[in-house]
């Protein structure tokens, strides 16, 4: 790999080495790849080809375009907001609701995709990884929909974090597998489910949640996403006879960012910009803002991208209050967005991120993800920069009812959760 | 193929020439302790391993089952570096037999290539087995592993098409790893009989010896093996006699007894 020449090292960046980099199958400049074990390698190429046929087979895009009108109630609405935007220097502030999407979050495009893409490949089973549950949710519900076996692996903490959405998935009909592996998180519940798979490849699919892994998985997941772009493109459009100066969206693995961002890319004087976990605070080494921070490229999942690494390229501890975006590395697109200039990452720290919550709530009716709620401070922030002539897009990607007994804990609201 | 004296070639074409398969053994650095696993690893020459895999502790091992996840997680709880697999390597060289680092590819990565590959060289190192990178991905490593005349060992599984048999075989030197089975590490009841018909298929596309792995516990298992590879791959079974409770002495001793009847079992194979 000799674009990626200097790599290693605190200081290391990628970012004068990449714009010279060719373009190879599964790589973001020398972002993503396959690092994988080979037992997997045939699945994967069958992935490939099943997924390529289907992106132009109008049958496919056909019943997964019906699906999404009379099951995830797609297209989302678009919603502005002014009394919130007053928090946003003014600016002017319309939210993706993707809240409303059946299951609750933006998840549901991609399940519903791969799900279909399952049957066609002749498997009978699909497993995931979930970290607040959205995903593992999501995968649950298109397994019940289609007649599919479905186990989904969760770290041990987030199942504890998020035990209404265990209970979810259980009444779904799926095997909910707690992990006490490593730090029983997102990332070791993707561990358990590649050894689940390379056990039972045969007749399984592993339903990734987010646009990490090995290649195909980030185009392919950013591709049965992007239809959240595709949608709030023509409907800011409509609604504003303009396009939005800044798109926003959090970016844990980096799912509904992709997805948002993906049809704004070749808009040139759009900004696009990912808020990542800042948990308790950059200096404090408890967050997962791979960018913010001293993460260099490296592997984990099977992509090369940016990670949360000790000295000797350990796997480094993240950590967010919110469960979704408590991950050590990110999309590798994402990488390649950053490095080579097209979209800005900031972070938002957990605190920030609950006011934001607590305020979408109360002056919009609105209960957002814990997760989205970092996209929010990022607005308050860009707003207060741009003032009130600016027009924000932010991706809601979620609905804050799996997070209400944290936002309990943190606020204190019903006896004895303080 | 070039083949260089420190590699694995010449110890295999030996045990060949004995009409045995190879007993290759793996343990991890830092398990239980870095010098216990110093000294484990040395106990494995002893008793006959031809070829010891020297494993790196990793934070995710996604490729290994519980009895090597915990060690790992315990060689790294108690402080194992990477610096420490250096150590091991010289170690299992002055004690006589070539050592072949296991590890997970981002720690190469991130250490850097070149400079990993030098010091595993300098450190009587034989190579590198890579469970996490396929050849498509390995442009660098290939590089510098002719650079510092190592080998390179990567893994056939029961599902490669003879397209990637024949992709994977053509990059290795020193052998080729045939997972026996679709899996993680872990002892087994029953080598699947997927084994051999893989190793048949290997046979088929390329001359480099063949080693099994995955799944591997016992003598009879390994004589079974023996009949077919050039070499047989044992884990998960060898770490398990580390973890017993009881004294380091203890573990060691039945380390040895299970190496030395594994030792036998390699022998006892139809040839």
């Amino acid at each position: 790999m000799p674009e990626r020449a200097a790599p290693q090292g605190a200081s290391a960046t990628t970012r004068n080495l990449v714009p010279e980099a060719l373009p190879r199958p599964g790589r973001f400049g020398p972002f993503g790849g396959r690092y994988v074990p080979e037992a997997l390698i045939p699945a994967l190429e069958q992935l490939d080809e099943a997924r390529q046929k289907a992106m132009v087979d109008p049958e496919f895009q056909d019943e997964l375009a019906r699906l999404h009108r009379t099951y995830t109630g797609r297209p989302s609405i678009i919603t502005e907001v002014p009394r919130f935007g007053a928090h946003c220097g003014g600016a002017r502030v319309i939210l993706k609701r993707e809240d409303l999407n059946h299951t609750g979050s933006h998840k549901i495009n991609n399940v519903l995709a791969q799900a279909l893409l399952t049957k066609r490949m002749g498997k009978t089973r699909v497993i995931a990884e979930t970290g607040a549950g959205q995903h593992g949710v999501a995968t649950a519900t298109a397994a019940a929909l289609m007649g599919l076996e479905c186990t989904v692996y969760m770290g041990r903490v987030d199942t504890e974090r998020q035990a209404l959405n265990v209970a979810r998935m259980r009444i779904l009909g799926a095997e909910v597998v707690p992990v006490d592996h490593g730090s029983a998180t997102l990332k070791d519940a993707i561990n358990e489910a590649l050894r689940d798979w390379v056990t039972n490849v045969a007749r399984t699919h592993y339903l990734i949640g987010t646009v990490t892994g090995p290649h195909p998985f980030p185009e392919m997941v950013r591709d049965f996403h992007a239809v959240i772009g595709e949608e709030a493109r023509a409907q800011v459009l409509e609604l504003t006879g303009r396009l939005p100066d800044v798109v926003l969206a959090c970016v844990g693995g980096g799912s509904n960012a992709m997805g948002i961002f993906h049809r704004f890319v070749p808009d040139a004087g759009v900004r696009l910009i990912g808020i990542e976990a800042g948990g308790e605070g950059i200096e404090s080494g408890r967050h997962a803002a791979r960018f913010a921070s001293t993460a260099t490229p490296g592997v984990l999942h099977g992509a090369m991208s940016y990670l949360m690494q000790d000295a000797d390229g350990q796997t480094a501890p993240s950590h967010s209050i919110s469960a979704g975006l408590d991950y050590p590395s990110v999309g590798p697109e994402h990488a390649w967005l950053r490095d080579s200039g097209r979209a800005e990452y900031r972070y938002a720290t957990d605190d920030r991120v609950m006011d934001a919550f607590r305020l979408l709530s109360r002056t919009e009716g609105i209960i957002p993800a814990i997760e989205s709620a970092h996209a929010l401070v990022g607005a308050m922030e860009v707003g207060e920069e741009l003032g009130p002539e600016s027009l924000l897009l932010v991706n809601l990607s979620g609905r804050g009812d799996k997070d209400m007994e944290t936002a309990a804990a943190y606020f204190g609201l019903v006896p004895g959760s303080s | 193929m070039t083949t260089t004296v420190r590699g694995v070639a010449e110890v295999l074409s030996r045990c060949r020439d004995e009409g045995r398969a190879a007993l290759v053994g793996y343990l991890p650095v830092g398990f239980p302790t870095v010098d216990g696993s110093l000294e484990a690893m040395r106990v494995l020459v002893e008793a006959g391993c031809d070829v010891v895999e020297v494993g790196v502790p990793y934070s995710d091992p996604l490729m290994d089952g519980e009895v090597i996840q915990h060690a790992a997680a315990t060689a790294l709880a108690r402080g194992a570096r990477v610096d420490d697999v250096f150590r091991a390597t010289a170690t299992v060289r002055e004690a006589g037999a070539p050592p072949l680092v296991m590890t997970y590819w981002n720690l190469v990565l991130h250490r850097g290539v070149d400079r990993f590959a030098d010091e595993l060289s300098v450190s009587g190192g034989a190579g590198l087995i890579t469970p996490d990178l396929i050849p498509d991905e390995a442009e660098e490593w290939v590089a510098a592993s002719d650079r510092h005349g190592l080998d390179r060992v990567f893994l056939v599984a029961p599902s490669s098409t003879p397209e990637r048999l024949t992709k994977v075989t053509e990059a290795c030197r020193g052998f080729v790893y045939a997972a026996s089975t679709m899996g993680v590490t872990g002892a087994r009841t029953r080598v699947d009989a997927d084994a051999k018909a893989l190793v048949d298929r290997v046979r088929a596309v390329s001359d480099l010896p063949v080693c099994v792995g995955l799944g591997v516990s016992t003598r009879e298992q390994a004589a079974e093996l023996a009949g077919d590879a050039d070499g047989v791959i044992v884990g998960s079974a060898l770490v398990r006699a580390l973890s017993d409770p009881g004294p380091l002495s203890e573990r060691l001793e039945e380390l040895r007894t299970l190496t030395t009847a594994l030792a036998a079992g390699v022998r006892e194979g139809r040839r």
